[in-house]
């Protein structure tokens, strides 16, 4: 089988590819709360501790970024291409 | 010791300067033994001073060869056989011998046991480098070369300036660590001329500006050596240095928020290399075992992936001519291998578990943490989630996946590049995900002996949960992310747009000076002049007499009986009497002052 056609078929079962990713999300949350599964004895800080915190972590860093990039570049950052041919 | 040592860098000199001379038939196999030459020779080398030479006052050191050299000197000669493979096919001889020089200067500075063998090799690199700029032929590159070229020079003079200075006070000028407790005006100097080449804000605006506009595999080369070069110099002269900590940091949040910013795929990568190499100077800073470890383990993971991730554009470069966002789109169906291969690219810097990111940068994360830097261990994790964002999901999304914004010109060229290109990708990749499964690899190279183990579960976990869900958040706002067809501005405004408004205050303000300047000192005064002393005597009367003219007529009158004593030089004896007296009352007040 082609490369091409494992992509497409990936493609066209992008909602069953969903559903499995949103599971191993919540997969993810669970397992980082069972101390049997994730050791967390040598955690640096105390918030290391909270299960799913890196969760949070990661969403919300995702978000900051996005926005924040958007505001520098609508704050002045961003110019027209042709800025600097003059 | 010294003899029959061959410095690597000489190798390579010695073929870039037969390169030329090579015969068509030949050309291919050459250009692949002389990389593959270098290598085997760093490999086989044992630890030891080499090249020893006296000169002047001093002992220049051409090969100090030891477990920190040695990491940098294998993975250098190992890309330089990579990046020479991928451009295999390309007819531009001088471009290669550019490179190859480029890559000399590197190893030069990498085993330079002296600070003055470094400076030499680290001109030669910017020297040499800057060609691989101008061989895009672009009247961008151009420019953008002399941007390049400039900075490169400033950061030269700063380093050279750093090492004169700390000459006077040391006893040698051997190149180790230097006292980070209490740096002088001398060691401030080389570090800013290290941290210009590594490309720490404000002083890396080169990079983005530079590799953006170079050849497809110009800019190969250029992503590898000249920051990996400056990281090396730092971890040998800096270890430690408390300041580098926050300006690891500064850089890895800067360059991973402008790789948000920009539409173009090099230019974000470029700006990822400012982020990856603050990494290794927060690494640096920290100057524990561990952390130095890292910063080593870092640079090497990084100059695969990087490389790779810069042929993966750059075959898109060269098959399509575009590497825009707002031009490219749905590719993957034309160029699948290189989509596979730039994924495993992405991977490995986003740090995903069993790739080579993931082994390398939690060593510099953990030892922030284990020294209770846990703002700067929290901001680096920070940035590793914009890291996988912008690389692993935003280039993906937007030149592999997403809308078709591809011309139809675009679209009819694209395909996977030639084998030669798909080889080089595929040895980096292999070794980017080898790196993560199989540890020992890259941790028996390191320079100190520290077991460390990134695979605990709550490592494991941490980078999962961070990743995943980071993936989470850019599907949720994926409409955010539409490509805008802008330039994002940086601190080259500074000598890009700042320098024209200097020119023009300068050219109104300094040239305006000028001018005044010629119209009063050389046409106003001498004219003035000229004509006073045609009649000073008359001249002088006549301001003295004309206030105690009663009218215009009078006036005339006294003129004209002055004008005539002055030509006949005829003077009445009570003005040579006056004279006399104001000479001698003058000359005796003199007399009574002093």
């Amino acid at each position: 089988m082609n490369i091409v056609d494992i992509l497409e078929a990936l493609n066209r079962h992008w909602k069953l590819l969903l559903r499995l990713f949103i599971v191993v999300l919540v997969l993810l949350v669970v397992i980082d709360a069972i101390p049997a599964l994730v050791d967390k004895d040598l955690a640096y800080t105390a918030l290391d501790r909270i299960p799913g915190f890196w969760s949070v972590f990661g969403f919300f860093g995702c978000i900051f970024f996005i926005f924040f990039s958007k505001f520098l570049g609508r704050i002045g950052i961003w110019q027209r291409e042709d800025y600097y041919d003059d | 010791m010294t003899d029959l040592w061959i410095h690597p860098a000489l190798i390579l000199l010695i073929g870039a300067a037969l390169l030329p001379l090579v015969p068509e038939r030949l050309r291919r196999g050459y250009i692949l033994f002389v990389p593959a030459l270098v290598f085997a020779q760093i490999y086989f080398m044992d630890h030891g001073m080499y090249g020893q030479v006296p000169f002047i006052a001093w002992e220049l050191t051409f090969g100090r060869v030891d477990a920190l050299s040695q990491v940098f000197g294998y993975i250098m000669s190992l890309m330089a056989l990579i990046g020479t493979l991928y451009g295999l096919h390309v007819r531009r001889t001088g471009e290669l011998v550019a490179a190859w020089v480029y890559v000399s200067g590197s190893l030069g500075a990498i085993y330079a046991g002296d600070l003055l063998t470094l400076f030499v090799f680290w001109e030669l690199m910017a020297f040499s480098s800057v060609f691989l700029i101008w061989y895009r032929g672009r009247k961008e590159s151009l420019s953008s070369g002399f941007r390049y070229l400039m900075v490169h020079a400033a950061g030269g003079v700063s380093l050279l300036a750093g090492i004169l200075l700390y000459a006077r006070t040391a006893d040698s000028l051997a190149f180790n660590a230097f006292n980070v407790a209490q740096p002088g005006i001398g060691e401030w100097l080389i570090l800013i001329g290290f941290i210009l080449n590594a490309a720490v804000p404000p002083l890396h605006a080169w990079l983005p500006d530079g590799y953006a506009e170079a050849t497809f595999n110009g800019s190969v080369f250029l992503c590898t050596f000249t920051t990996k070069t400056a990281v090396y110099t730092l971890v040998r002269g800096f270890p430690g240095m408390e300041i580098l900590i926050w300006l690891g940091v500064i850089m890895v949040l800067y360059g991973v928020t402008y790789a948000f910013l920009v539409n173009d795929a090099r230019r974000l990568l470029s700006y990822h290399i400012v982020s990856q190499v603050g990494y290794m100077v927060t690494g640096v800073g920290i100057g524990t075992q561990l952390a130095l470890n890292g910063v080593c383990a870092h640079a090497f993971a990084h100059i695969l992936y990087k490389g790779l991730l810069f042929m993966g554009t750059g075959s898109v470069l060269y098959m399509t001519g575009q590497s825009k966002f707002t031009e490219l789109g749905g590719l993957y169906k034309k160029m699948p291998w290189t989509f596979v291969f730039t994924l495993i690219g992405a991977l490995a810097i986003s740090a995903f578990p069993l790739f080579s990111g993931f082994v390398s940068k939690a060593m510099t994360v953990s030892a922030a943490f284990y020294q209770d830097m846990v703002w700067a261990g929290f901001l680096l994790s920070l940035a590793s989630v914009g890291t996988f964002v912008s690389i692993g999901l935003k280039i993906s999304y937007l030149v592999w996946f997403g809308k078709n914004r591809c011309k139809p010109e675009t679209w009819d060229k694209a395909a996977d590049p030639p084998w030669n290109m798909n080889l080089a990708m595929a040895i980096a990749a292999f070794l980017c995900i080898f790196i993560g499964v199989y540890t020992p690899y890259l941790y028996n190279m390191l320079p100190f002996d520290y077991i460390y183990d990134p695979y605990t579960s709550a490592h494991v976990s941490k980078a999962m949960q961070l990743l995943l869900f980071a993936m989470l958040g850019f599907f949720v706002l994926i409409k955010k992310l539409e490509p805008k067809e802008v330039v994002a501005l940086d601190t080259d405004w500074l000598y890009r747009r700042g320098a024209q408004l200097f020119y023009r205050a300068a050219d109104k303000g300094l040239n305006g000076l000028n001018q005044k300047g010629e119209n009063i000192g050389m046409r106003r005064i001498p004219t003035e002049l000229g004509r006073f002393f045609a009649k000073p005597g008359g001249h002088i009367q006549w301001l003295l007499m004309r206030p105690f003219a009663r009218d215009h007529g009078e006036a005339a009158r006294l003129r004209e009986q002055i004008d005539q004593r002055s030509r006949h030089g005829s003077y009445p004896v009570g003005v040579s009497v006056l004279l006399s007296v104001l000479f001698l009352s003058l000359v005796s007040i003199l007399f009574f002052i002093f």
